[in-house]
């Protein structure tokens, strides 16, 4: 035993170490929020990367295809010149044009044969230029400083030969603007970015606060608290958090009220076969009244066993491991076994036992918990019946109601109602009818324990069903609605039951 | 009968021996898995009495699978601590033939130990007419007759009364009968059987000179001829 502990100690040790490892090798940064923040920047500073590419790439598609159109017109007119004219018509318009070029983004160059350079702003033919009706993209020396040109050649009449080229140091200025609006951008959105971390990462804490809040109040045993709803995607962890707690209230409730009940409820019984027993010892005289007192007391026993297999079996309900007995139940078939059952009791008891039975569907239950609710209510209304009265057993399906109003075809679900013409309850008994031990004031005299309808409410509960008690004035008239499938499990009666839930 | 009680808990166990002895059985006893298995794989027993906890590694479905395995159908009546519902499926599916949760009356375990009993020795012919006495019932008409007169019975007071007969002389316990003639498995809360069996009086009984379903006191019925 010692052993397998520390067997267990050094799982859990070892474990911790490979979550350590696991958390070396990976991301330094914990925080979700700043994470989410980082990631978010990254993002933006990419689309941003590339939206900018895209505008360079554009327009400096665009400026190529003006400074080529306007080389491929330049030409055009200056070869009009060179036909109308020759060289020095041609010379005067080249020099005309250098003249007008206030950006001083033009550059010509006109030789003639023997390669002498007769008008032009370039001083000699460029070494790369080998081939004619070509463009070329050449840095040149401009006066201090070099630049980018786009450039072509031209072959004039008797081996004159033309270049026109173009400045295009406007397209590095626009590089310059680019690159540094993506620089300003960039520091833009790791500001936003950082800022941002800190707007999320608040407010991933507070969705995280809340719930930290609650589950440590419930830790330190404050079962009442509850995450508060806000609308958002917590609500998501939330609500079924929320709902589980509920569940573990109810169940704690459950364990409490039947320590309390141990307390209380058991405590009568033993206490009354053990001053029977003890009585007996010290005045029984003869063997007569010894042998009474014992069998009295071992009837007291046999009560007290009884109350501990009610309670196990309505926690084993609860507990909801039952549902592996689940089976298709013939319930026609079931109640008129009960019915017939019941029917010498109730007429043992001078009353008169009518059922009340449409055809209906099987149902997939627990066929010995049913049967076993059915006993508690036939028995609580026989036992609380006057004599010459009359109890129905009526078990009816339940259909749907269609959005349009009317009733649907298939049955969703299966009533199953015991009514009495006894005292009935009143409104306060209903409510605590459930509760485990609860026998109202004017029960006491019958015998019983509380425990009947506690259990029917469990069986019903296993069922995903409803358990619904109607003073009927007079009597009681218990319904158990019992769906067909779980998710039909909220029922819309056609016939109008009174129902306790107001 | 020679009847095999596997029990550790000393009290429980000598209670029950003394009880069977008293009622006339030779009762050999084991209080552990290990010396029960080897009292029932080596002597023949009418019945066994299994506990299902027993300490020492063998539990009581431990020798019930292991006699079953070896195709040993010695009835077998299993006892278990409260009823866990499951527990008595798993013990009747392991091929237990009954089953007595704890606390129990010793009437309640005596009435099963004995309808076990007797059923081990009548399984050979299916029997066409049962006759206890003056009793009479035709199984295959289901026609009751007593003294030669005849009695009209309900399907189920037929049951019942079938039921009784077949155990003549034996006591019958008002669970055994909720079991075996309703099949059911519940607590009925009140005294349901005893209803029923007193209407089956009224015809089977108060019609003629002498009664043959009697009360037994703290236990249940038993069906019996006046000269018996
Ligand atoms: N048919 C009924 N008519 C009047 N009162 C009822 C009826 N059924 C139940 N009650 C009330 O509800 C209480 C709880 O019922 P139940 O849980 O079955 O316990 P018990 O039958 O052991 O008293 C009863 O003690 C009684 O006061
Ligand atoms: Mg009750």
């Amino acid at each position: 035993m010692a052993q397998e502990r520390h067997h267990e100690a050094d799982i859990t040790a070892s474990q911790k170490k490979r979550a350590f490892h696991v958390r070396k090798g990976r991301w330094p940064i914990r925080s979700a929020g700043l994470n989410f923040a980082l990631a978010y920047g990254v993002i933006f500073l990419i689309s941003a990367a590339l939206f900018l590419s895209f505008i360079w790439w554009s327009s400096n598609n665009l400026l190529d295809n003006h400074v080529r159109a306007f080389i491929e017109t330049d030409a055009q007119e200056l070869r009009e010149h060179w036909n109308y004219g020759g060289p020095p018509a041609l010379s005067d318009a080249i020099e005309e044009r250098l003249e007008q070029n206030v950006d001083d983004d033009a550059l010509y160059l006109l030789i003639d044969r023997y390669g002498r350079r007769l008008a032009g702003n370039l001083p000699g033919w460029p070494a790369s230029i080998t081939r004619i009706n070509h463009f070329y993209e050449i840095t040149i020396r401009r006066y201090s400083f070099t630049t980018p040109a786009e450039f072509k050649a031209y072959n004039l009449t008797h081996g004159y030969k033309l270049i026109i080229g173009h400045d295009i140091r406007g397209r590095y200025l626009l590089g310059t603007v680019i690159t540094r609006t993506l620089i300003w951008c960039a520091v833009m959105i790791a500001l936003l970015a950082f800022g941002g971390a800190w707007v999320v990462r608040d407010l991933f804490r507070r969705m995280v606060g809340s719930i930290a809040r609650t589950a440590s109040a419930v830790a330190s045993g404050d079962l009442s608290h509850r995450i508060a709803l806000t609308g958002s995607e917590t609500d998501l962890v939330a609500e079924p958090v929320n709902t589980m707690l509920d569940r573990i209230n109810r169940l704690m409730e459950g364990v409490r009220q039947v320590s309390n009940a141990i307390a209380h409820d058991l405590r009568t019984p033993i206490t009354r076969a053990r001053n029977q027993l003890e009585d007996a010892l010290s005045s029984a005289n003869s063997t007569e009244a010894l042998r009474s007192a014992v069998d009295k007391a071992i009837c007291d026993l046999d009560h007290i066993t009884g109350i501990f297999e009610a309670l196990l079996r309505i926690a084993q309900i609860e507990a909801g491991s039952r549902r592996s007995a689940f089976t298709m139940v013939d319930v026609n078939d079931l109640l008129s076994n009960m019915a017939e059952l019941y029917e010498a009791s109730a007429e043992d008891a001078g009353l008169k036992l009518v059922l009340d039975v449409s055809p209906l569907p099987a149902l997939h239950g627990d066929e010995r918990m049913l049967q076993q609710a059915l006993a508690n209510l036939l028995d609580n209304a026989i036992k609380f019946s006057p004599a010459g009265s009359e109890l129905t057993l009526s078990a009816h399906p339940v259909l749907a109601i269609t959005p349009k109003g009317h009733a649907a075809s298939t049955p969703t679900g299966i009533e199953i109602s015991v009514r009495d013409h006894g005292p009935g309850m009143n409104k306060e008994d209903i409510l605590r009818a459930h509760e485990r031990f609860f026998r109202a004031e004017s029960a006491r005299h019958t015998p019983g324990s509380g425990l009947g309808l506690s259990l029917v409410q469990a069986v019903t509960g296993l069922h995903h069903g409803k358990l619904t008690l109607t003073q009927a004035n007079p009597g009681l008239k218990v319904t158990l609605f019992l769906p067909l499938t779980p998710a039909a499990s909220h029922p819309h009666a056609l016939t109008d039951p009174v129902q306790n839930h107001d | 009968m020679h009847i095999l009680l596997v029990e550790d808990d000393p009290t429980v166990r000598s209670f029950v021996f003394k009880g069977l002895k008293e009622a006339g059985h030779n009762v050999d006893q084991a209080d552990n898995g290990k010396d029960g298995l080897y009292l029932a794989i080596s002597e023949k027993y009418d019945i066994i009495i299994l506990d299902r906890m027993l300490p020492g590694g063998i539990d009581g479905l431990n020798i019930l699978e292991t006699l079953r395995g070896q195709k040993n159908n010695t009835p077998v009546l299993l006892l278990s601590a409260l009823s866990e519902v499951d527990d008595r499926v798993d013990g009747l599916r392991a091929g237990g033939d009954d089953y007595v949760t704890k606390p129990f009356a010793f009437s309640e375990l005596l009435a099963r130990v004995e309808a076990l009993g007797r059923r081990g020795n009548a399984d050979a012919a299916p029997e066409t007419t049962i006759t206890v006495g003056d009793l009479k019932l035709d199984l295959l008409t289901r026609d009751v007759q007593r003294d030669g007169q005849k009695i009209d019975l309900q399907p189920r007071e037929f049951r019942l009364l079938e039921f009784l007969a077949r155990h003549a002389g034996q006591v019958v316990t008002r669970t055994m009968l909720l079991e075996k003639v309703w099949d059911y498995h519940f607590d009925p809360q009140t005294n349901v059987i005893d209803v029923h069996v007193s209407r089956l009086r009224q015809k089977v009984d108060k019609p003629f000179k002498t009664s043959i379903i009697h009360t037994v006191r703290n236990a249940g019925y038993i069906l019996r001829t006046p000269q018996d």
